[in-house]
């Protein structure tokens, strides 16, 4: 019988590997914390992004041409002539941004829900140090195209090095391997962005879960669940992760995929943001472009460059503004973690970070103005003082009670009365005479979102005490 | 405080700025469903751009897939007399040539809608002058001294500007027609609106499957998206 070879493969495969320890020590009995909410899709997401890198890249270098002369004909040539190649090539533009952007909002979650506290310090470490490993990898694989912004925006950034005092001018000239960026920097680029970094990234994130999974995960409460057991030794706030967490991270996926998908086949270029309009003319070491601006995720780091007078200083602030993000399990003095029980000052502090690095990353794409500087300026030394102050405010600030258990967030259904009254109270019902029949429209009524709106605006207000 | 409240106003200055100064971008209006006028930019690019401008990554052969037409009328209608269909569309003017009559190789225009936007180039080739001070006797309104001649002239007819004093500076505001070509407005715009539609194409063939193809990908991720809820929904109907 065929299914009894399969079997035994199988058993004499499990009785030399622990795959089956690893399972449940990782999924079906990895207890989760059972009130995730939204703010909890985006780890499971990166990984998905980072899959989807490494995929639509292999498929990538197997057409691409790492050689100066080449390279950006190389890529027009995967774009055209390469059976589905502009969708690769897409998935891999869009998939760069898009790890970013659920990279920041996962970064943020950490954030609101104290997730790098005591005993997450180090998955916070490594979760930095896969950010800086991403940055370099975007950064290195942005000059591969060849074109005008990946020329001069390498330039541009590697010149920063010659900033520093002494060996700056060697190191640049080191780093680039020529006087100027050229065929063997982009070489060295290209060894680095699809062999060295691809595989820091993986280490990173084995040594990000696994610490994850030592400790367990934090939840919108910043409660440890493992304080409450049951009779068996479970947490009892907490729910395996396979099958809770894996079905419903797939919603998250099909969600995301949503989105990923518009931007991929209706706006590739996101109206100049994923891909810059002057990337589309070949790099050309005789002609500057008027305005050289990174793409989007790198600008707020660059808008803190800028803003200072000194181009050295600007190097260290900008180098500081993410050694700072390093050290936040230890500036953080807080008794709590979650931002639910937390005083009104750390909300009201992080609602101005958030304003600054979004600020920040404006200004980072705009041509430097005397009053863009002016603001760059007044960003940077909020971004800087949310972390610096921290010590001083977290610890005097008052704290709210912390339960016990965890509170179960409400599901969308439960929200649909409250959606369902706010509509009925924004809208007008009128009756028209058509045709001899009575028609009744839905009309919007003005005054009635005038007074959503300003509930809208106390409960957030109410909020940030 | 008042320079944090005039540092946020100078912010707003630069949209005020271009709001104002000189011509808006006329809108190009592309579709890329419309074959007819796809091969008739594809005719006139041909005609009137080709002798100096490459689109190195076209083939004639791409013109008869993508537009749906036999590569025999591509050939007769299109492509340059003694070209092939599996030609590439380069220009016939060699660099040597070129940097000795101005200055420099004209550029590829594959990717120049990529680039510079449909709009822009729609504004820019209608946006042709006379000016007697510049060597080829015309300049152009959206790309101040540049260096090439109107090579629409024969069909549009010669433009004058008209200029008006803004903030103490001459600006041209629009540009009248001085002397008829052999095409009406409507005819011309129609024209340059063909020439600017192939270009959209010739900056990314691929865009005429990618939209046909997205909602049906949409579709599928959405009924997946629907499924996976409700597997969600039934695996976590005992969690409280």
């Amino acid at each position: 019988m065929k299914t009894n070879y399969v079997a035994n493969c199988g058993t004499w495969f499990l009785d030399r590997f622990p795959l089956t320890k690893l399972w449940n020590e990782h999924m079906a009995q990895y207890y989760a914390p059972k009130n995730f909410n939204f703010w909890y899709f985006f780890g499971s997401l990166a990984l998905l992004v980072l899959v989807n890198q490494f995929i639509t890249g292999i498929l990538l270098t197997m057409n691409y041409k790492p050689d100066a002369s080449l390279a950006f004909d190389s890529v027009e040539y995967i774009m055209r002539e390469v059976p589905w190649g502009w969708l690769v090539r897409y998935m891999h533009s869009t998939g760069a941004s898009a790890f970013f952007i659920v990279v920041y909002l996962h970064m943020f979650r950490g954030l609101i829900y104290g997730s790098y506290k005591q005993p997450r310090e180090l998955i916070w470490i490594f979760g930095m140090l896969l950010f800086v490993a991403l940055m370099a990898e975007a950064f290195m694989g942005y000059l591969l195209p060849w074109g005008q912004m990946s020329y001069w925006g390498a330039q541009v950034i590697i010149s920063l090095f010659s900033a520093i005092p002494v060996i700056g001018d060697d190191l640049s000239l080191w780093v680039r391997g020529d006087y100027v960026i050229s065929d063997a920097t982009l070489n060295r680029f290209f060894a680095f962005h699809v062999i060295a970094i691809p595989l820091i990234l993986i280490m990173l994130v084995f040594l990000h879960i696994i610490a994850l999974h030592e400790v367990g995960s934090n939840n919108p409460d910043g409660i440890e669940i493992k304080d409450s057991k049951d009779p068996w030794g479970h947490p009892v706030d907490g729910i395996p992760f396979h099958p809770y967490y894996t079905v419903k991270d797939i919603v998250g996926v099909a969600v995301f995929l949503f989105f990923f998908a518009t931007v991929l086949f209706y706006m590739p270029e996101m109206g100049g943001y994923f891909l810059e309009h002057a990337n589309f003319i070949p790099a050309d070491p005789l002609a500057t472009p008027e305005h050289i601006a990174p793409v989007w995720y790198f600008t707020p780091f660059y808008a803190i460059l800028r803003a200072i007078p000194d181009k050295f200083a600007g190097v260290i602030a900008m180098g500081g503004a993410i050694v700072v993000l390093f050290l936040l399990p230890w500036l953080d003095r807080s008794p709590v973690k979650s931002i639910r029980y937390r005083g009104g000052i750390y909300k009201k502090a992080l609602f101005l970070f958030v304003i600054s690095f979004l600020g920040l990353g404006y200004l980072g794409m705009q041509a430097p103005t005397a009053g863009a500087t002016m603001m760059a300026r007044v960003f940077t030394s909020i971004y800087f003082a949310f972390f610096l102050l921290m010590p001083i405010y977290t610890r005097w600030e008052k704290t709210k009670p912390v339960p016990k258990r965890v509170n179960q967030p409400a599901s969308i259904e439960d929200h649909i009365p409250a959606i369902k009254e706010s509509f009925a109270a924004m809208t007008l019902e009128v009756s028209e005479q058509k045709n001899g029949h009575t028609v009744k429209h839905t009309r919007p009524n003005p005054s009635g979102i005038a007074h959503e709106l300003s509930k809208l605006v106390k409960k957030m207000k109410g909020s940030l005490d | 405080m008042k320079k944090l409240l005039q540092s946020c106003l100078l912010l707003l200055m630069p949209l005020g700025v271009f709001a104002s100064a000189g011509m808006e971008l006329d809108s190009a209006g592309i579709d890329l469903t419309d074959k007819t006028s796809l091969e008739n930019g594809a005719h006139l690019y041909v005609q009137y751009c080709l002798g100096c401008h490459s689109t190195k990554y076209i083939r004639y052969l791409n013109l008869a897939d993508d537009f749906d037409i036999d590569e025999q009328e591509i050939l007769n209608k299109v492509a340059p007399e003694g070209a092939g269909i599996y030609d590439k569309m380069l220009t016939a003017m060699n660099e040597h040539d070129a940097k000795k009559w101005f200055g420099t190789q004209p550029p590829d225009l594959s990717l120049i809608a990529r680039s510079r936007g449909a709009d822009w180039l729609y504004s820019y080739l209608k946006g042709f002058y006379a000016d007697p001070k510049k060597p080829l006797g015309v300049n152009n309104a959206i790309f101040p001294d540049v260096g090439m001649p109107n090579p629409l002239w024969k069909l549009q007819g010669t433009q004058r500007p008209v200029y008006e004093t803004v903030d103490g500076q001459e600006v041209i505001t629009e540009l009248e027609l001085e002397e008829n070509g052999t095409m009406s407005a409507d005819e011309f715009d129609k024209s340059v609106n063909d020439i600017v539609n192939f270009l959209v194409y010739a900056g990314e063939p691929a865009q005429l499957k990618r939209e046909s193809m997205g909602k049906y990908v949409l579709f599928f991720i959405f009924m997946f998206g629907v499924i996976a809820y409700l597997l969600k929904k039934e695996y976590w109907k005992d969690i409280h």
